[in-house]
């Protein structure tokens, strides 16, 4: 309660004389702004403080200079060892992949069809998701014997658990009202799955690919130092083990090295094209 | 006249975990073409579950719904549902795909005609500069006109309703009322709506079934002018509503927010 009186007031707004209404941003501050400029930036400095220790250190055999890695880098990709086990890698890895993906998309179907199948994938995720992958491998070498097989089994053991548990996760939390929507149209069972359930569940199953392809990549290239003479031709882990084994440091840098642009490419390259031209477009994820 | 839809002492229950919750009983009333039939009632009435029921959703415990003399078996297109969320609307799709894609997926029209039919609906609803926008760049109220538009491009023997002004601010509310009689003025199609909201089924309705809570029961089915007009005693329409559904207490408040 106030019995204060006090008069009603109005305001003429002014149209002119304003500090800053819109002012285009200077050339530094648009340049922070780009998150491109600013982590190259930082992966210079960081290149920079790496090169500044390993001279003070001035041990190769412990800490080889960044420019010696760039330099045995090119040297490698040069004789064709690299590429080779890049190559061998990259090959492996999509098989494995693939096969992983695809009796993921088996066990999900099963579980969005039926209970008991609900109910077997989340008994083995919860069994099988926090075992190492590699922790399979000397089982995998009794079972497939020194090759191929045993690699793409602990490869499909890897990316299973991820992408199946992320792609039923989101299946689930597909909006009720989409799915009354997709029943409204009198979709089929496949229809719906396909033109409901995959879309709707879409960031979900990204990030389960994404997961799936960054176990399958670690678990690959630790299988490849335990053994990776299996035809003759080694992958990366193989490149950097023999690469230790003759002392020659900077090309084991160089092999990680490697391993961290192919990890860093498809992250940035087709990941985040995939997330740009889907679940960010359709406002699915910020 | 046949009633083009039949809704006869239906008692629809649903189980949760703990309870089997009895959401209507013995609801019977007849929607005839062209009617703006009102389900009015407070939370808890079934209203909703009634309207899910008539889509198809959920089946009765007793009782039956005919359509065109028709068990209805299941959700189809030929009863197409407007939801109260904004989310109803597919976000991996433009506006345009959205109605494209439930056209074309339901089998109603193969996709020329179909991008044809999604422009002309979205013209009704003054959306054509949003036709190729992503649903999460529209505003509540637009997104609500997509989905009108989309339901109506169906052309369903009956368009459902499920309070879909309800998320929306008073003034776009008003407006939305207002658009969607225009339409109806426009084609006359059949609309069984859903409030909680007297004064909207007043506006909205041409006929209003009054529902009480616990489980929802029908107390009344009177006709709406269209407006709060007083009847012969004197009585405002709303007042009227207000007594059927609570007595003669003068409670204000309890299912007329707005």
């Amino acid at each position: 309660m106030s019995d204060i009186q006090r008069p009603e007031m109005f305001y003429t707004v002014s149209t002119e004389d304003f500090a800053v209404v819109e002012k285009p941003l200077s050339t530094w501050e648009r340049l922070y702004e780009n998150g491109a400029v600013r982590k190259t930036a930082l992966l210079l400095i960081l290149a920079a403080a790496w090169e500044l220790y390993a001279r003070w250190l001035g041990n190769p055999l412990l800490v080889p200079s960044f420019s010696a890695t760039v330099g045995a880098f090119f040297a490698s990709v040069a004789s064709g060892a690299l590429p080779r086990a890049a190559v061998y890698t990259i090959r492996m890895l999509l098989q494995g992949y693939a096969a992983g993906l695809a009796i993921a998309a088996l066990l999900t179907a099963f579980a969005t069809a039926t209970r008991i199948g609900a109910d077997l994938l989340e008994t083995l995720t919860a069994m099988f998701n926090p075992l190492p992958s590699i922790a399979l491998l000397p089982l995998a070498l009794i079972w497939f014997g020194l090759g191929a097989g045993s690699v793409i089994f602990v490869l499909i053991h890897a990316v299973l658990w991820a992408v199946a548990l992320n792609t039923f996760a989101g299946f689930r939390s597909v909006s009720p009202t989409w799915k009354m929507v997709g029943q409204n149209y009198g979709l089929s069972k496949i229809g719906y799955i396909a033109r409901i359930l995959i879309p709707g569940a879409f960031p979900s199953i990204l990030t389960g690919l994404k997961v799936g392809w960054a176990f399958a990549w670690r678990t690959l290239i630790a299988a490849e130092l335990v053994f990776g003479v299996s035809s003759g031709s080694g992958g990366l882990g193989w490149f950097i083990f023999e690469r230790k084994n003759q002392l020659l440091i900077a090309d084991v840098f160089a092999g990680l090295l490697t391993v961290i642009l192919f990890g860093l490419a498809v992250e940035n390259l087709i990941f985040k094209t995939i997330e740009n031209r889907t679940v960010r477009r359709w406002g699915m994820q910020s | 006249m046949a009633p083009l839809l039949a809704v006869e002492g239906v008692t629809l229950r649903y189980r949760t975990k703990e309870h089997l919750v009895t959401a209507t009983y013995r609801v019977s009333f007849n929607l005839f073409r062209s009617d703006r039939f009102v389900v009015l009632g407070p939370s808890g009435c079934g209203k909703s579950t009634l309207l899910k029921a008539v889509g198809g959703y959920i089946k009765p415990t007793e009782g039956r719904i005919q359509l065109n003399t028709t068990e209805v078996a299941g959700p189809g297109p030929d009863r197409v549902f407007v939801f109260q969320e904004f989310d109803q609307l597919l976000p991996w799709k433009t506006v345009k795909e959205n109605i494209v894609f439930a056209l074309t997926a339901s089998g109603k029209l193969p996709r020329p005609q179909a991008e044809e039919r999604a422009m002309h609906y979205i013209a009704k609803v003054n959306l054509i500069e949003f036709a190729l926008s992503y649903p999460h760049t529209l505003s509540g109220g637009m997104k609500q006109r997509v989905a009108i538009a989309r339901a109506m491009a169906m052309e369903p023997q009956i368009l459902l309703m499920d309070e879909p002004f309800a998320a929306l601010d008073a003034l776009t509310r008003a407006k939305m009322q207002e658009e969607l009689l225009q339409l109806w003025d426009d084609t006359k199609f059949t609309v069984l709506f859903v409030t909680h909201s007297i004064s909207e089924a007043i506006r909205v309705g041409s006929r209003i079934l009054l529902m009480s809570a616990h489980p929802g029961q029908v107390r009344a089915e009177i006709n709406s002018p269209g407006a709060d007009d007083p009847d012969a005693s004197g009585k405002p329409l709303s007042t009227r509503i207000h007594e059927i559904l609570f007595g003669g207490e003068k409670r204000e408040g309890v299912a007329s927010h707005v």
